[in-house]
């Protein structure tokens, strides 16, 4: 982890209420995909977890969902804004353990982590196959970006009026030998169930430092309780109790 | 060169500055980003006979210049810490440290306060009656001044180290319930704890917390810490350790000046994972500026004269 000041480069709407923000700072701290950073907000008192979606080395990429103040407020920044942020939290996607043919599920909010993971099973020779969940058309981003990197990649949306009518779990794919998911907790939940080899999942909960301080973010596990923020977010499929 | 140190029941640390019970963990966290070796001490996670994992999460809400947290006291029970964390703690902290311990009844806060006082690295225990987020036992000692003895008696009875009754702000007289600790042999009062809040989500009409209330902490409760410090340091002539809300070197020499000894800080951890050594980085300058060479001499400035 590490603190410092970042610049805001751009920061653009993808759909009606889902913006992309990159910044420029020092990312050394940022190691694996499905890692997040902490952004202190004027007027706000606890900082605010984005998860980043992509880095390189002098910038990285947020994605984050206007929910509250503190996003709707990261909405009006305009370019050249000075943050103080806490960057290359958490841990995140193990790309090691994912097998050669790799599920990368994606549901709504969560689906920027993704890209990230999608980008190193890539660099590491894998083949990442991408399922993205949304519940309209309207809410569709990232499609392109996954097929851009030639990903194979299927959509779903509840509404059916894009991609496949259901769930992410109605596009699974016949051949594949382990999965990593970032979504909503009943996503996450259905896709255990519905697949059966190993998997990584990244978990979202309310979190007050971000970094391992609190104990606000906790969850148990089969090895005993975890901080989402610091141990996590990002765990194993066997270790989770629902 | 200003002189920062203060002494806590006869015990001499470095400068007045010790992170808060549950805001610093067990020190390694922040032991990775500086060295914690600057701070004066640091109060550890409160500590309990049993593990515990705490309450449901959601556990965490914004409030306006603060957060509510609803933790509800967890951590790997006390033989673990004594097992694990203090011989990992003692790798990178190599001070007294205060140890925070919590309970469900007088036994527990006796047999865990016995089992740490054997420890060589504590140097003082910080006897917290008053966590607002657990269901029986917590703040519940801490709201009745005969509760609060009662505590205090069993604690000071199995134990040879200072001990610091750590006191709840969600009370009417608190001068009264820090003069039955004194009287019941405590050796200091720390206080403010949370200040018992809560937040509703407007979407789903429900509490933001799992466990509906939360402890309020932050800038928000300075002036009800400034407040409690100066008339707790009124009702007794035990040492108070100050804290609430604390984030600025100015707020600690406000604590001081109200009465504190010493002075905790919890919530600005936890946006800042530097604070405590900001905060220490800009007392010699914030005194100078007010004119104190020695913090000690300020110990309740506010009351003379």
């Amino acid at each position: 982890m590490k603190q410092g000041r970042y610049t805001v480069e751009e920061n653009r709407p993808l759909t009606a209420d889902v913006w992309e923000m990159r910044l420029s700072g020092d990312t050394g701290s940022i190691t694996r995909p499905g890692q997040f950073i902490n952004i202190a907000l004027e007027g706000l008192f606890l900082r605010r977890p984005i998860s980043v979606s992509d880095w390189d080395g002098e910038t990285a990429t947020i994605v984050y969902k206007i929910v509250g103040k503190g996003t709707a407020a990261m909405a009006g920044f305009r370019p050249g804004k000075r943050l103080d942020v806490l960057c290359g939290l958490g841990n995140g996607f193990e790309v090691a353990k994912c097998a050669e043919r790799t599920l990368v599920i994606g549901g709504g909010a969560g689906v920027p982590p993704m890209y990230g993971l999608a980008k190193a099973l890539l660099a590491a020779g894998k083949t990442p196959l991408a399922i993205l969940g949304f519940n309209r058309r309207e809410e569709i981003f990232y499609e392109e970006k996954f097929r851009a990197l030639g990903v194979e990649t299927a959509v779903t949306t509840v509404d059916g009026s894009c991609g496949i009518r259901g769930f992410v779990t109605d596009a699974l794919p016949e051949r594949y030998g382990y999965f990593c998911a970032c979504g909503p907790l009943p996503m996450l939940k259905a896709v255990c169930r519905a697949c059966p080899t190993s998997g990584q999942l990244s978990l979202e909960e309310r979190m007050g430092c971000g970094f391992g301080a609190c104990m606000g973010c906790s969850c148990e596990t089969k090895y005993g309780s975890k901080r989402v923020c610091k141990d996590g977010p990002v765990l194993e499929k066997e270790e989770i109790l629902w | 060169m200003v002189d920062l140190h203060v002494t806590l029941s006869g015990v001499r640390l470095d400068n007045p500055i010790i992170p808060a019970s549950g805001t610093f963990g067990y020190g390694y966290e922040f032991a990775e980003l500086y060295d914690i070796n600057c701070l004066g001490t640091f109060s550890f996670k409160g500590t309990t006979r049993a593990p515990r994992f705490g309450n449901p999460t959601p556990r965490i809400a914004e409030a306006p210049s603060g957060l509510l947290n609803a933790v509800g006291l967890q951590n790997p029970g006390v033989d673990k810490v004594i097992a694990q964390e203090l011989p990992k703690l003692k790798e990178v902290f190599h001070k007294p440290v205060m140890a925070n311990v919590s309970g469900f009844s007088v036994e527990d806060y006796a047999y865990t306060c016995a089992l740490l006082d054997k420890e060589e690295q504590v140097g003082w225990l910080e006897v917290n009656i008053s966590c607002p987020n657990v269901h029986s036992g917590g703040m519940s000692f801490g709201t009745s001044p005969q509760a609060a003895a009662e505590v205090t008696r069993a604690v000071k009875a199995v134990t040879k180290k200072p001990v610091y009754m750590k006191l709840s702000p969600n009370v009417t007289d608190i001068a009264a319930i820090a003069r039955a600790c004194e009287d019941a042999g405590a050796d200091g009062i720390s206080l403010i704890n949370t200040l018992l809040g809560m937040r509703l989500d407007l979407r789903s009409r429900r509490p933001l917390l799992a466990n509906t209330t939360g402890g309020l902490s932050g800038p928000a409760v300075f002036p009800v810490a400034v407040r409690m410090v100066y008339q707790v340091y009124e009702a007794v002539d035990i040492p108070v350790i100050g804290m609430g809300g604390v984030s600025t070197a100015e707020d600690v020499l406000e604590l001081m000046l109200a009465g504190a000894t010493a002075v905790e800080v919890g919530a600005a951890n936890l946006v800042n994972p530097f604070a405590c050594r900001d905060i220490l980085a800009a007392l010699p300058e914030a005194m100078e500026k007010y004119g104190i060479n020695s913090l000690s001499e300020i110990i309740g400035g506010a009351h003379h004269g």
